[in-house]
């Protein structure tokens, strides 16, 4: 893959480390319908998303069909530095994934 | 998570969610399965909801949860929840959306140093009260706030 589906951005404040993430994904819930053929739309959403940081697993999000489009998720965590690698996944229903790696600033 | 409610749900649900899967052709991988709570995702009650995600079978309502949300969402599909609490010992926060057609939204399941903190976009079909559950031990902790939708954010 060219360009990752993650925008992973991580700031260290006051010790914390506030973990910001944008992921490229259609979140489609299977209740809706396509306007032109009236059939519903699979469902295609993601999952699992986890955050990983110096071995360790610091957030593990499950989400659904109720997730926006595009999800955004943001969460702090204590124990990161300024330079530390930080990894992000995330698994859908369809087996699809993906990972990026950033560095907290 | 103790290993003991792991086996549970795994009892559960394996053999309902597998023929679901199959049958609409979404068998995923095995080590997902396990992970995500495919029976607090299908739950259409909030209760039963989050009694399958986190085991525990009451809550109590908390004002030491916290729940930034609009009061009115000009747009259900994107609607920013944020979720803060003041409880010692939290391991996991959960957004429900009760009047969605499925109320479990996400679980968020913290990990070595999270602080209790959590932030997403839902959606919401319509108005309606935003559900924040914290667990912290044995013990769950429930705070709602109410959003008006002007435009749904579910069906087409």
């Amino acid at each position: 893959m060219a360009k990752s589906s993650i925008k992973l951005r991580a700031k260290v404040k006051d010790d914390v480390v506030e973990v910001k993430a944008l992921i490229k994904h259609p979140m489609e819930s299977g209740n809706r319908k396509d306007k032109k053929t009236g059939e519903k739309i699979p469902p295609h959403y993601i999952t699992e998303v986890v955050c990983e940081h110096g071995g360790k697993t610091r957030l593990t999000a499950s989400l659904s069909g109720g997730v926006s489009k595009n999800p955004y998720v943001s969460f702090k965590f204590k124990g990161g530095a300024s330079g530390d690698p930080i990894t992000m996944s995330w698994k859908d229903n369809k087996g699809e994934s993906d990972t990026v790696e950033a560095k907290i600033k | 998570m103790s290993s003991s409610r792991r086996l549970f749900l795994k009892q559960t649900t394996v053999a309902g969610s597998a023929a679901i899967a199959m049958g609409a052709g979404l068998l995923t991988p095995q080590a997902l399965l396990a992970e995500w709570n495919e029976a607090a995702f299908k739950e259409k009650d909030v209760d039963a909801a989050i009694k399958a995600m986190t085991g525990s079978a009451s809550s109590e309502e908390s004002d030491k949860i916290h729940i930034k949300a609009p009061d009115i969402a000009e747009n259900g599909g994107v609607v920013p929840v944020s979720v803060t609490s003041d409880i010692e010992g939290a391991t996991d926060i959960l957004i429900l959306a009760p009047n969605n057609p499925v109320p479990m939204v996400a679980a968020f399941a913290l990990g070595e140093g999270a602080e209790t903190f959590a932030r997403t976009n839902i959606k919401m079909g319509k108005t309606g009260d935003v559900v924040a559950v914290v667990k912290a031990g044995d013990k769950t902790y429930t705070a709602k706030k109410a959003v008006k939708v002007t435009i749904g954010g579910c069906g087409g």
